[in-house]
């Protein structure tokens, strides 16, 4: 956290400065470009009897991703402290999280409930615990949604979709 | 008149009420989702791609170049009204046109807005008519050196030309590139950078890559900055309309500046958003009174509207004349024409002349309609604001998730486009640009091929980039232009030298 004066007087403090995370991704992208690199070098990346092998254009891809990663890590690193901004601020990330879990857990209910169903649930879910907005709205609105998604993509543009239980049984 | 002529039977390919009912679909939906805080063009077109899998080509491009316009003219709505861009490129819009709502004079803005748009799309539209044609009747005569020195153009332009700090443009690049080598080699089918993963033998898919890094990726942008909107609200009557178009000849050198300014950044790949502030700052540069601009000026809008929609159209033209695409919409669109069987590039004007000039005769349609459009409905899509996010943002993850899955029917891809989507938000965050990312993932495979096959051609000599006049000055313009911050760097050091 810097010492200079904030802007926002409510704001919450920040859980990681831009720096510091710009660093951290270009050492994550160094260290990919590095397995990349080693995996195209192991399929072959130099010149055979036809031309270029499958790991030529590749491999030296790799080699200028890892170069930018280590001249963007330089150049944060040699860059004045101060100048940092916050990456993201707690209330900030909180509201993130709020979006980013029911996504994850609506992806795996989908396994196994089928996409309508699940949907129906993520918007429901989020409309009553995030938005707190009244349950009876929340319900009508998100059985709307899905009924549409269902009419729309499996009935009217024969798209196919993850199906549940209440699918099969729907004769679907 | 070639052109003129087969401009008609381009009207003729499009007037069937099957086709226009799915331009009217395209133009709400395309609106809608330019309304939409946390969405845009690029999303929009990728989200509701697969409604068009199933369709013919000619009515999918119809479709979705469609929700594009929509897109466009729906940018302008969330910037008057509610100050807050629902487009990068309507940012400029922003300046004068929120004051002028402020003013009460709302409808003067929107009518503008929309009719600047209508303008610029036209003269881009006019030279995608006019000029396609014959670029990709010459561009029949590449080999692959002409295609590898072009393709390396436009990545070098990206990274010469952006805005954004230059390793991280090519970060962006070499991973798009990389990620685009990933999968079966179209080459020798040897496998790479799989490590044994079967799920990765296919690659990674273009359009759930897409949608993850530009639909999840705003949803949690949009999400964490929490938007309060109030508004102005705004209805257009005819008679404001009358009274906007009589003004605007009186513009005429600025709508044509930003139109010239537009087409340009449209087919380098500038894009619309470099467009839209050049062509405001351009205005105000100009300008008598400077210090009226960001106070509700009318040709503060007309200015930066006209040169995004002018940059937007016609950021189409070398996708449709050359295979490559001037913008990241553009490169979804060049993903879809790859999903209905088109092999895109300068064969599409000779094999595929239905889709070619009908998607060009929707251009001109889908526009006049769209206009038309917007300043009869603006109420009824200004009041989609008002509906709180906490009901949208589900809506548009669970039409993400049908975007990702449906193109190959695999849940896998729908992993892949949440780890995209979190990729994409911290990108965002730090300042990584996606666009060159996005082109190199459409473009990697095809760059990668006319690089190898140029080398087997050659027998492995560079110097096939440079063994005609053509390849020769496309090359050398390409790494002039990588080059081009540290030789203008280098350039403003020998100029201070002596003082």
């Amino acid at each position: 956290m810097s010492a200079a004066p904030e802007e926002q007087p409510a704001a919450s403090p920040a859980v990681a400065s831009s720096r510091s995370v710009d660093i951290a991704v270009s050492l994550v992208l160094v260290a990919f470009a590095g397995l990349l690199a080693w995996d195209n070098w192991r399929t072959g990346m130099s010149w055979d009897s036809t031309g270029p092998q499958a790991g030529y254009f590749p491999f030296y891809l790799s080699l200028i991703l890892a170069g930018a990663g280590v001249y963007g890590i330089v150049k944060e690193l040699a860059a004045r402290r101060s100048a940092s901004e916050p990456f993201v601020r707690r209330e900030q990330l909180r509201r993130v999280v709020q979006v980013l879990i029911p996504t994850i857990a609506f992806c795996v209910l989908m396994q196994w409930l089928g996409l309508y169903v699940a949907s129906f649930l993520l918007i429901a879910g989020f409309m009553i615990w995030v938005g707190r907005i009244a349950a009876w709205k929340s319900v009508v609105t998100a059985l709307v949604f899905s009924i549409a998604m269902f009419v729309t993509f499996e009935i009217a543009f024969d798209v196919i979709m993850p199906k549940g239980p209440l699918e099969h049984l729907l004769g679907y | 008149m070639e052109a003129f002529e087969l401009l008609v039977y381009g009207f003729g390919v499009l007037l069937t009420w099957k086709t226009l009912a799915l331009m009217m679909l395209g133009l709400v939906l395309g609106i809608f989702v330019g309304v939409l805080p946390g969405l845009g063009g690029p999303n929009g077109v990728a989200i509701l791609l697969p409604l068009t899998f199933t369709m013919d080509p000619t009515s999918a491009i119809v479709m979705l170049s469609c929700i594009y316009w929509g897109a466009l003219f729906g940018g302008a709505i969330t910037s008057i009204l509610f100050n807050i861009p629902g487009e990068a490129w309507s940012v400029a819009t922003t300046f004068d046109g929120y004051p002028m709502a402020q003013q009460g004079k709302a409808a003067e803005a929107l009518t503008a807005a929309f009719t600047s748009s209508f303008i610029g799309s036209l003269v881009a539209v006019l030279l995608i008519t006019f000029l396609a044609p014959g670029i990709a009747s010459f561009a029949l005569r590449f080999g692959p050196p002409e295609f590898f020195s072009v393709y390396l153009l436009t990545f070098c332009s990206f990274v010469g030309l952006g805005r954004e700090e230059k390793h991280k443009t090519v970060i962006s690049m070499s991973l798009g590139l990389l990620l685009a080598g990933v999968g079966m080699d179209t080459v020798s089918g040897q496998l790479r950078m799989t490590f044994g993963w079967s799920e990765l033998f296919r690659g990674i898919n273009f359009l759930v890559a897409v949608i993850g890094l530009f639909g999840i990726s705003e949803i949690l942008l949009t999400m964490e900055e929490r938007l309060a909107l109030r508004g102005h609200a705004a209805a257009i009557s005819p008679r404001v309309v009358l009274r906007v178009w009589k003004e605007m000849p009186r513009y005429w050198v600025t709508l044509l500046r930003s139109s010239v300014i537009g087409c340009w950044l449209g087919i380098t790949p500038g894009g619309a958003i470099a467009a839209s502030f050049m062509g405001y700052n351009l205005a105000k540069r100009f300008a008598k009174d400077k210090e009226s601009f960001g106070k509700g000026r009318i040709e503060g809008v007309f200015a930066p509207e006209t040169a995004a929609h002018a940059s937007g159209t016609s950021a189409l033209l070398p996708m449709l004349a050359l295979g490559i695409p001037g913008s990241g919409t553009a490169a979804i669109l060049l993903g879809g024409l790859m999903v209905w069987g088109l092999n895109p590039g300068p064969l599409l004007f000779v094999e595929h002349k239905n889709f070619v000039w009908g998607l060009i005769a929707s251009m001109y349609l889908g526009n006049v309609v769209g206009l038309v459009l917007v300043l009869s409905t603006v109420p009824i899509f200004a009041s989609v604001l008002r509906v709180p996010f906490a009901a949208i943002a589900p809506m548009i993850v669970v039409s993400c998730a049908i975007g990702a899955f449906a193109i190959q029917n695999a849940m896998f891809d729908i992993w892949l486009m949440l780890v995209f989507g979190i990729v994409g938000y911290v990108f965002k965050k730090i300042g990584i640009p996606l666009a060159p990312f996005t082109l190199a993932l459409v473009l990697g495979n095809r760059a990668e091929d006319a690089f190898r096959l140029s080398m087997i051609g050659a027998g492995g000599d560079m110097r096939v980039f440079w063994s005609n006049g053509l390849v020769g000055s496309i090359t050398t313009l390409a790494l002039l232009l990588l080059f081009w911050p540290l030789l203008s760097a280098a350039w403003d050091r020998v100029r201070r030298q002596p003082t």
